[in-house]
């Protein structure tokens, strides 16, 4: 296999997903595009080319690489995503946050969505679970890996911190998470809500490996997910600490915390899909 | 004459200590979390049989419970342990989200419930965990009466599937129930049977229950005993039978009167079959340091606070 063989393949479906975020969010009239575009290519490299899942959905993932979305509100990627890589009819993609749906506007386990494991929504707390689902396989003797993503603003919630302390003082090193480093916040850029500082150094700090990627780059985050595999297992767990752009994909969402949580209407809808092409067949 | 008596006052925490062992040694699934407190949560024992079993998370509450809710993915059945207060209040989200929505079968196991924690004060006796986790959809909410029905219930919690709260507390207290008992979650214990009066009791306050029905039956009054231990799912049929028989009803726990047990009950009656009932608890108060039974007697949880509400109860169920 070459090293990037199927770059242009995960850069069509990340097209795919996009267009699918904008049209559930426009569907829905409600949920967030803005951190969903910006995080599209890393969860698109991970569901197509980087981890080992099984077709249909053992909640117990027991033998595969298992994924935490940490910030639930970017649901519409996860979802586009988890659809698009089979866990269910892309059609129910239209549900989304409309009332009986298994797509709730932050993802839930209650109303049993394949390829969901957890809720999330409330910040701060994936870290913690995809520590335990770590310490589990480890229990299991599972040599598979656990990947989380959260978003930078999430780092001000105090939970994180207790679990980046856990992490490393536990040698849980079958664990990459990815923080989604895209300078915005609802109420603006995180260095004028409350500044983090030098993130890189922090995690180093705490005891982490830490990797730099550009997430909207596919062949950037593919190499250094791989990066990160290959530096897992070592006794220490590994932080992607990936700069994305919110909105990436869509020029007028681009740059900005004004799309975070906003619904394009059917204008911005269209001049959104003329810049995403259609690659695999809408829902 | 004397219905109950007890020969041993041992704490209710080491009931659910020797049950943790048991549960270890009954299911190969069952982990243990602890925050900073193996002693007083009596966990030493599971982590001398089982060490790799057992994670110590440290003074950080909200990780263990995301770290407990995480382990079940893969098979592991997580008990956690810490004071009650911090349980419950301080790491409220984390359970709301994680577990009682998530569906996730965690059993977090809380200490030191109650005023009879005694002379810590009212920062660390919480009053209100019950109530909050009543109020959990998923969440199913036990509360023994001493140190065997603790341990029994410890072991029920590893077949239940699903999130649970299980609380115990600090000081030794009697035992008087069966080492051997039969322990059904959601199945109440009618101990003593009477006429005139039911009292409905959960946790410490079981045994002042009983003590109070000796001084009832005395002065010619039947008291029923029944034995809440747990509080959501309640025995809604357990309940409104015995207040058909006697027509009036005390409930008796170591909580606030907002959202406890008390309140459950009334909820049910007004629902069902309106009859009259007193409320034994804390009312709309903080505790404060003391001595546990200058506590219980402070604030209304006293075996003569129930002598009294019974007769209260019955004087309005005539009037």
């Amino acid at each position: 296999m070459d090293q990037y063989p199927d770059i242009e393949k995960l850069k069509s479906i990340a097209s795919q997903v996009r267009r699918d975020i904008v049209r559930m969010v426009h569907g829905a009239q409600s949920g967030h595009p803005g951190g969903s575009l910006g995080c599209t290519d890393y969860l698109v490299a991970l569901y197509f080319h980087i981890m080992k899942h099984d077709k249909g959905f053992n909640p117990d993932a027991q033998n595969e690489d298992v994924f935490f979305l940490s910030n639930g509100h970017i649901s519409p990627v996860f979802y586009s995503v988890l659809a698009r890589s089979g866990y269910f009819d892309v059609k129910e993609l239209a549900t989304f946050r409309k009332m009986g749906t298994r797509l709730q506007g932050h993802p839930a386990t209650e109303e049993g969505l394949p390829g969901i494991r957890i809720a999330s929504g409330s910040l701060g707390q994936g870290l913690s679970v995809a520590i335990g689902t770590a310490l589990t396989k480890k229990l299991n003797g599972d040599t598979s890996t656990v990947f989380a993503l959260m978003g930078d603003g999430e780092l001000q919630e105090g939970q994180v911190w207790e679990a980046a302390m856990f992490a490393a003082s536990n040698k849980v090193d079958n664990l990459i998470a990815a923080v989604d480093f895209n300078g915005q916040q609802i109420d603006g850029p995180t260095s004028e809500v409350n500044d983090m500082g030098d993130l890189k150094a922090k995690w180093e700090a705490f005891g982490w490996t830490v990797i730099e990627a550009n997430g909207n780059q596919m062949e950037d985050i593919v190499s250094n997910l791989k990066l990160a595999k290959s530096l897992s297992k070592k006794e220490k767990p590994v932080l992607i600490l990936m700069t994305t752009e919110m909105g990436a994909g869509v020029d007028f969402m681009e740059g900005t915390h004004k799309w975070h949580g906003i619904a394009p209407n059917d204008e911005d809808l269209e001049k959104a899909l003329a810049q995403l092409e259609e690659t695999l067949g809408d829902y | 004459m004397t219905k109950y008596t007890y020969t041993e006052k041992k704490d209710t925490r080491s009931g659910f200590g020797a049950g943790l062992v048991e549960a270890g040694r009954k299911n190969p699934n069952v982990v243990a979390l602890c925050a900073d407190l193996i002693g007083s949560l009596k966990m030493g024992d599971f982590i001398k049989e089982f060490p790799e079993r057992f994670v110590q998370v440290g003074i950080a509450e909200a990780n263990m419970m995301g770290i407990a809710a995480g382990m079940t993915i893969g098979g592991k059945i997580p008990f956690t342990g810490t004071f009650a207060n911090f349980s419950t209040s301080r790491v409220y989200d984390q359970i709301r989200q994680s577990i009682a929505y998530s569906e996730k079968n965690v059993k977090i196991c809380a200490s030191h419930a109650g005023l009879t924690l005694g002379e810590d004060g009212a920062t660390h006796q919480v009053l209100e965990d019950i109530g909050m986790m009543k109020m959990l959809p998923n969440m199913t909410v036990i509360n023994p009466c001493d140190y065997n029905q603790t341990k029994a219930a410890t072991l029920a919690l590893v077949d239940y599937e699903g999130p649970a709260y299980l609380r115990f507390g600090r000081p030794a207290w009697p035992i008087f129930t069966d080492p051997n008992q039969k322990f059904e979650i959601g199945k109440a214990i009618n101990f003593v049977e009477g006429s005139d009066v039911s009292i409905f009791a959960t946790g410490h306050m079981l045994w002042l229950a009983i003590e109070a029905e000796e001084i009832l039956a005395e002065q010619g009054i039947s008291a029923e005993i029944i034995n809440i231990h747990t509080i959501k799912p309640l025995d809604a049929k357990a309940i409104l039978e015995s207040v058909e028989k006697t027509g009036c009803a005390v409930s008796a726990e170591e909580h606030q009167i907002a959202g406890g047990l008390g309140e459950s009950i009334s909820s049910l009656l007004a629902r069902n079959n309106p009859k009259p009932l007193e409320i034994i608890g804390v009312d709309d108060s903080f505790g404060e340091s003391g001595k546990p039974v200058e506590l219980l007697a402070k604030y209304g949880l006293s075996v003569e606070n129930i002598v009294e509400a019974a007769k209260k109860a019955i004087a309005r169920k005539n009037a």
